[in-house]
């Protein structure tokens, strides 16, 4: 017996013992630990590529926003400490565009609400069609944002496109608040039909008896989309509110072809953009990115905690 | 549903709203094709459609269709699309078989990662992923963009397919257990042609997904050797220098469009099902 082979079989021995001891704690049987092990094993790749693509850049995120780290000038690279934080929040910069980004977000998401609720009414309601309404309403869904971004900018160009023309031959795109509202459009046409298809999930689950039994009770249609259908679906508009929040927050592709930023209408996620590829200036750019980073864990804690809603796929364990 | 009994009333008032929904979603993609199939002087005509016949060209699509800046970029986004949303239905089909049917610890932290991903901001990863790939040599390569999007996909195909594979019948899988199947040959033999309906959904809405994807596509390539499609869009100066490139443009945007208006037309009823069904029961 080689030496090597005498340290393989004390291993091995050593292994088994460990093993036993392992198995001794939790009482788990030999099919338990063979479906742990392969619950893990079948989960590896998943969780490698996600942390890779995640948690690690954003770990390193942090590490380059305390260093002052421009491309154009690699040997000024050094530590520090939160001065790169101090010079965005100190930055007018910063928060107009949050000041944007929010203005944005909270009228898209306001009306793709109540767009996707009608949206919704009709796609479930609907007596004939009901498959070319579908289909109709997954194009803007499915289209790319870029391609639909553009067809808005030439609509709102003046002497091109039919939308100016409609009203006097107005450049809207070259105006703060008026580019603004044509983001908003934009957004609103490309996110209703996800937000209908979401509630009408949620309007499938609303039972027709009950809708029935309120109406022989003498309930207008009024009364009971107020206190049968909209409390049923409460956990279904939470979530899609929660996603189409964080969706628009991060608005970048609309602002970037219709108006570049330009005028004051850049988000967050254009500013951080600007920061990085126009200013080169990745240290400045980090810390921009772990902000927004933070508003992002801030609206999704408020949405958890204020509104009470269950974390989409939250009873996926139960099983 | 309401179909029983209806007024004619009721029913011309559910027609308008079918109507007006159609074309809400519709008047801006054929304003598209409208505005790609009119010759640059009919583009400085701000009606709808191109009136009259001398307004109509296909040079728009013969241009982008004989430039490399525009055929390279389509096909980097077809070779990009494709293996990323295999890759991430493998992996995602794999993770979601084991949320769904397996007990372990640690499940929990997977779908807590996986809804943290999903609502990510991709900006806060677009200046350390620049920076990594930079140094990695996988900036304006394939596989630099081929990563982020799989890691993207992966919440997404967890999702889906978690729902879908607790919706299968898994006595057929203890009953290929009891037959003498190991977990892995149950897994395989028997659950995966069952969950097929729900693996061809979810590669759907990853693949939409990466189709659609812009930020990354712009920040980690720099040539046509890696550049997708819509970033491709930022970067056009028409098929000549002299030429406004509004025309190609809207050509080059109808292509990008018509793969999706086609999955859209096949595959509504599993779009419909894939978005809602991990949304459904929160």
């Amino acid at each position: 017996m080689s030496v090597g082979q005498a340290v393989g079989t004390l291993a091995a021995s050593d292994s088994t013992e460990a093993d036993a001891g392992r198995r001794r704690k939790p009482r788990l049987s030999e099919g338990a630990r063979a479906e742990r092990k392969l619950g893990w094993l079948l989960c590896a790749p998943a969780v490698v590529v996600m942390i890779a693509v995640t948690a690690f850049p954003v770990g390193y995120a942090i590490y380059l926003s305390l260093e002052r780290y421009n491309l154009e000038l690699p040997t000024a690279t050094k530590f520090i400490g939160f001065s790169n934080y101090a010079a965005v929040l100190s930055s007018p910069y910063w928060w107009h565009a949050l000041v944007v980004t929010l203005v944005i977000t909270a009228i898209s998401v306001a009306v793709t609400l109540v767009l996707g609720m009608i949206l919704a009414t009709v796609m479930h309601r609907t007596l004939f069609g009901r498959g070319a309404i579908r289909t109709a309403a997954l194009i803007p869904y499915g289209i790319v944002t870029v391609a639909a971004a553009y067809g808005w900018q030439y609509a709102w160009t003046p002497s091109t496109g039919y939308l100016s023309a409609a009203f006097n031959n107005s450049a809207p795109l070259t105006s703060e608040f008026k580019a603004i509202g044509v983001i908003i459009l934009a957004e609103i046409w490309k996110t209703t039909p996800f937000m209908g298809l979401l509630l009408l999930a949620g309007l499938s689950l609303v039972p027709e008896d009950l809708q029935k039994a309120a109406k022989v009770d003498g309930a207008t249609t009024w009364q009971r989309f107020i206190r049968i259908t909209l409390p049923l679906m409460k956990p279904a508009i939470l979530v899609a509110l929660l996603f189409r929040t964080l969706d628009s927050f991060r608005i970048f592709d609309n602002i970037f072809i219709l108006t570049s930023g330009n005028n004051g209408t850049g988000s967050v996620s254009i500013l951080g953009w600007d920061n990085l590829f126009n200013a080169l200036n990745l240290g400045l750019g980090s810390a921009i990115s772990i902000l927004v980073f933070i508003c992002v864990v801030i609206i999704a804690f408020a949405f958890i905690k204020g509104f009470g809603a269950a974390a989409p796929g939250s009873d996926i364990g139960k099983r | 549903m309401a179909a029983a009994h209806t007024t004619p009333r009721q029913k011309v008032g559910w027609g308008t709203a079918n109507l007006v929904v159609l074309a809400l979603a519709l008047i801006p993609v054929i304003w598209m094709v409208s505005l790609s199939v009119k010759t640059p002087a009919a583009i400085l005509d701000p009606s709808f459609f191109p009136v009259h016949a001398s307004q109509w060209t296909w040079g728009n699509y013969s241009g982008i269709l004989h430039t490399s800046q525009f055929i390279r970029p389509l096909v980097n986004s077809i070779g990009i699309g494709l293996i990323s949303t295999f890759i991430a239905v493998v992996l995602a089909s794999m993770a979601a078989y084991a949320v769904a049917r397996l007990q372990f610890p640690g499940k929990g932290v997977l779908i807590g990662m996986a809804l943290l991903i999903a609502m990510f901001p991709a900006i806060a990863l677009v200046t350390p992923l620049f920076s990594i790939e930079r140094s990695l040599g996988l900036f304006n390569t394939w596989p630099g963009l081929i990563i982020p999007y799989v890691a993207f996909g992966l919440p997404l195909g967890i999702y889906t397919l978690s729902a879908f594979f607790r919706e299968i019948p898994w006595e057929l899988e203890k009953a290929a257990k009891v037959d003498g199947a190991t977990p892995f040959q149950a897994f395989i033999k028997v659950i995966a042609p069952l969950a097929a309906p729900g693996m061809v959904t979810t590669a759907i809405l990853v693949f939409l997904a990466c189709w659609n994807e812009f930020l990354f596509a712009l920040s980690f390539t720099s040539t046509i050797a890696s550049r997708t499609a819509p970033a491709s869009l930022a970067f056009f100066s028409g098929s000549s220098q002299f030429t406004v490139p509004t025309g190609p443009i809207a050509a080059a945007a109808v292509v990008i469009t018509v793969p999706i208006i086609i999955f859209v037309v096949f595959f509504q009823r599993r779009i419909v099902a894939g978005l809602t069904s991990g949304a459904v029961k929160g």
